[in-house]
Parts: C-alpha cells; structure tokens; sequence
C-alpha cells in the first residue's frame, strides 16, 4: 500500500458513504447536498486516473452548474416530508426486491470477471483525460460522433427555447 | 516506510507559501474595506472615516473586533448545520482562487528554487472557472438555511445572476484561451512576459465582457442584487450577525481582490513591470519587483472597482438579466467568432 492507494480507498468509502446518505437523508436540500460531494469525490477519482480535464469539468458542470438548477427547483416547491405522498407496503416490496435482484445481478456480474480479480488500482496511468490528447482524439478520430452530439445539444437547446417561450 | 517517502521540505514549502498568501490576502482585504469608505468618503466630497488610529489607519481592526464581540444568532427555525456552513463555504471558494495565480517568478533561498504559485496545474483556468461555481453554494445555502423568505429571494437572485454572467465570462475566456493555446496562468503570463503587448491589447472586447462579469460575480454596483435593500431588506444575509455576517461581507472583497489578480495576470502581464528588463537585476530582487508590480495592478484595478460602485446606481432585475442574456452573451460568441477569423488568416 501506498499513499496513492490509501488515498485511492478513503475516496472510495468517502464516495459510497456520501452516496448512501443522498439515499437516506429525509430533507430533499441535504440529499442535493450530499450529491455534490459525491461528484467531488468522483471528481478525485479522475484525478488520481490522472484525467484532470475530465474532473474539473465534472466539477464545473454537475456540481458547478446541474445541481444549483436541482437546488433551485427543490428551494422553489419546497418539498416537506409530510406532504409527500406515502407510498404503500406492496410498492415499497416491489422496490426492495427489484432493486436487491439488481445488486446481485451486479455482483455476480463482477465476480464472473476474472479480469477484475485481486488486480490492483490503476493510478496515474495514461493521458487521454489530459487536455491535449483528448482535444486531439476528439477532432481527429471521433469527430463524427462528437459533431453529432453538439447537433443533439442544439435541438436540446432549441427545444428548450420554445419550451419557455410557451 | 514508503508511505512516508514525500519530499517533506516541499510539503513545509508549499504550506509556508499557502499560510502567507491566505493571511496576506485576508490582510489586504481588512483594508481594501477601508479603502472602499475612503474612496466612497472622496467620491462623495466628505472626510470619510479618520478617527482611529493616524488617518483612521486603524477602523478596519476596530470594525473586525466589533463584528467578533456582537452576540451570535441562530435562529429558531434556521437549519443549524446549513447555516453554519453557508458563510464557511463562501470564504473557502472565494480563498480558493488564490492556489493557481503566479504571483511572481521564482525565489532562491536555502538552495531552493521556490515558485511563488502553490499549484502551476495545466488546467489553471478552468479550476478557477470550478471555483467560481462553488461560489454559489455559499450564498444559496445560507439564504436557504435562514428560513426567511427575503433571504430565499436573494440567494435566488444571486445564484441566477451568477449562473448568466458565467457563461459570457467563459466565452470570453475561451476567446482568450485561444490566442494563448494554454490554460495554465503561469505560462499565460510568461508569454505576456517575453512578447511584445499585454493579452488586453489582442483581446479589448474579452477584456471588457471580462471585467463586467467579473463585477457580476463578485456582486458589485451596479449587480449588487442580491443585496438591494430597498426590495430585500438586506439580501441572503438578513438572519446573520457576528462574524458570520463578517465572513460574508469578507468574501465579496477576496473575490474583488482575486478577481482583479486574475485580470491582471491573464489580459495585464501578471507580475511584469513594462519597460523593464527583468534579468539585469538578481533573481530575488526580480521576484520582489513582480510581487510589487503585481500588488499594484491589483490595487488598481480593486480602485476602478470602487469607483464603478459609487458611480453608478444599480440595475433593475430584468435589465440585469437582459444585459446578460442578451447583450453579454452575443457580443462574446462575436469576440470568439473575430479571434476566430483572425488566427484563420494568419495560419
């Protein structure tokens, strides 16, 4: 183990733990918090894989920019707990058991992966998260893809456009 | 033992350097507060405050020890936790800035070659555009947490004003970004330091588009919305006293003196005094003529800041926002659309 490592496994606890408390916190606005510091330690993450593009990014759009939109529109309804709709016992079974079907899915998923077996922590390795080669990979090889994409943004945009002006 | 194979004497360095950034920022601020009633105190043909100390030279101490000593409230209904982290996080994202503006070239001391920027990080700019982003939370989640309805307004009045002014500010950048063909600041400045002209002189609009959201953000007259007493009482920090308050109104003067070193370093040369060979002089001597220098720009530039804010009356809302919409944004994709046109033809 070294400090990369130890610093790689408390950003992973420190992940999962602020990812559960979005799901059980009872206040809507410390969830939206929560999630914040989930991007930032995902944002850590891309760090440590040496990507800082990708994570100052990350930074600016979800937690810069997406989550003050979900803490402006849960401040304005104003959700309180007890006026939201209590759901009932059969679905809240549905849920458990379709959601814990799922995590065993996954596990199993995992754990049929010998690729994944007792492999450490890639750390620090490679360059396309770095601001010149992806720029390049992006104008060169996966231009299309990425032309198309900004095309879907423009019909969001304008969609969004009509939609506010209605 | 190679968990603790760091080269220590760099960790107590960059510690060092980021203890006497953050306390001299913090210094500077305390004044430019005094600054501000002098300049207002001239603007407006009055002495202004001069009771304390030789030329009231000691107000901003007796101000911070009057903020400290006031009784501190929670109200009832706040949310405690929230309301305690709000001003907490608007100090950190406004100190944040600070990690990746170069304030100088390097010191030699001890045999040790020192840059004076805590982080030269590739992607210089952009961190700085991710911490003023963080800005907001501060102002939200204290207008939230004081369960006040004015308060609720203003925190969304200057989050929205906040996120419209951004997005010309980045289109500005980008503008500059690709005159440059950078992101780090150190090398921006370097640049500006071996060539001819200051980047302000290959980028006047972006300078300008800059410069106004720059005072969008820091919530300055004339955008001083959020804070417009007249319809709000007082703005997103109407429940706060004591020192939460302080660190509020704090905050807006970094963000004033960090805006202006950003400004200074991208589009005015950083730490370069014009008309001056930096290399006939020893490098320790040079470091201290770019700090100087650099200190004065921003001096300047927190001047013109002033003198905008007791100049101009404030905006009303909807003009606020059709500045930024509809005037800000278009004249920025047109600045990135000549940068554009102009490096074509020169290739």
């Amino acid at each position: 183990m070294n400090a990369l490592e130890i610093l790689f496994y408390a950003l992973s606890a420190f992940t999962i733990v602020s990812a559960i408390m979005v799901l059980i916190s009872k206040n809507p606005i410390h969830s939206v918090l929560w999630l914040i510091l989930v991007f930032f330690a995902i944002s850590g993450h891309y760090i440590l894989l040496n990507a800082q593009f990708l994570a100052i990014v990350n930074i600016i759009v979800y937690a810069g920019a997406i989550m003050v939109l979900f803490l402006f529109v849960i401040m304005l309804m104003n959700v309180k707990k007890d006026k939201e709709p209590q759901k009932q016992l059969l679905v809240k079974l549905i849920g458990v058991i379709a959601g814990g079907s799922f995590l065993t899915l996954l596990i199993a998923l995992v754990k049929q992966n010998t690729s994944f077996d007792r492999s450490s922590v890639l750390l620090k390795e490679g360059t396309i998260g770095l601001i010149h080669p992806l720029g390049k990979a992006l104008f060169t090889d996966f231009v299309v893809p990425f032309e198309i994409s900004s095309v879907l943004f423009l019909s969001a945009m304008v969609g969004a456009v009509i939609i506010g002006k209605k | 033992m190679t968990l603790l194979a760091f080269d220590w004497a760099y960790v107590i360095e960059k510690l060092i350097l980021i203890i006497i950034i953050v306390l001299t920022t913090l210094l500077i601020t305390l004044y430019t507060t005094f600054g501000e009633r002098k300049v207002a105190a001239i603007l407006q043909d009055r002495p202004g405050p001069n009771r304390a100390g030789p030329f009231g030279l000691l107000q901003p101490l007796a101000d911070g020890l009057k903020l400290i000593m006031k009784e501190e409230i929670i109200p009832t209904a706040a949310s405690k936790w929230l309301f305690i982290l709000g001003p907490g996080l608007a100090m950190t994202a406004s100190l944040m800035t600070c990690a990746v503006i170069p304030w100088s070239t390097e010191v030699h001391l001890f045999g040790r070659t020192i840059a004076l920027q805590v982080a030269d990080v590739n992607i210089g700019i952009l961190y700085i555009f991710a911490v003023v982003s963080m800005g907001v939370y501060g102002i939200m989640i204290g207008g939230w947490a004081s369960n006040n309805k004015f308060s609720l307004m203003s925190a969304l009045r200057a989050a929205s004003q906040a996120i419209s002014y951004e997005i010309a500010m980045g289109l500005a950048l980008i503008a500059l970004l690709m005159t440059t063909g950078t992101l780090s600041l150190k090398t921006i400045v370097e640049d500006q330091v071996a060539g001819h002209w200051w980047n302000v002189v290959y980028q006047p609009l972006g300078f300008l588009i800059f410069f106004i959201c720059a005072m969008a953000e820091c919530n300055r007259t004339p955008f001083d919305l959020p804070e417009a007493e007249n319809e709000l009482n007082f703005g997103y920090h109407q429940e706060y006293s004591s020192m939460k308050l302080g660190f509020y109104l704090f905050a807006e003067y970094v963000n004033m003196i960090m805006s202006s070193a950003i400004m200074a370093s991208m589009y005015f040369g950083g730490y370069d005094l014009p008309f001056f060979d930096e290399s006939t002089v020893a490098p320790n001597i040079a470091a201290m003529i770019g700090i100087g220098t650099l200190l004065i720009k921003i001096v300047l530039f927190v001047f013109l800041f002033m003198w905008i804010r007791w100049t101009i009356p404030r905006f009303r809302y909807d003009q606020l926002m059709n500045l930024g919409w509809k005037k800000m944004i278009p004249l920025a994709l047109l600045n990135m659309l000549i940068t554009g046109a102009l490096i074509l033809s020169k290739l």
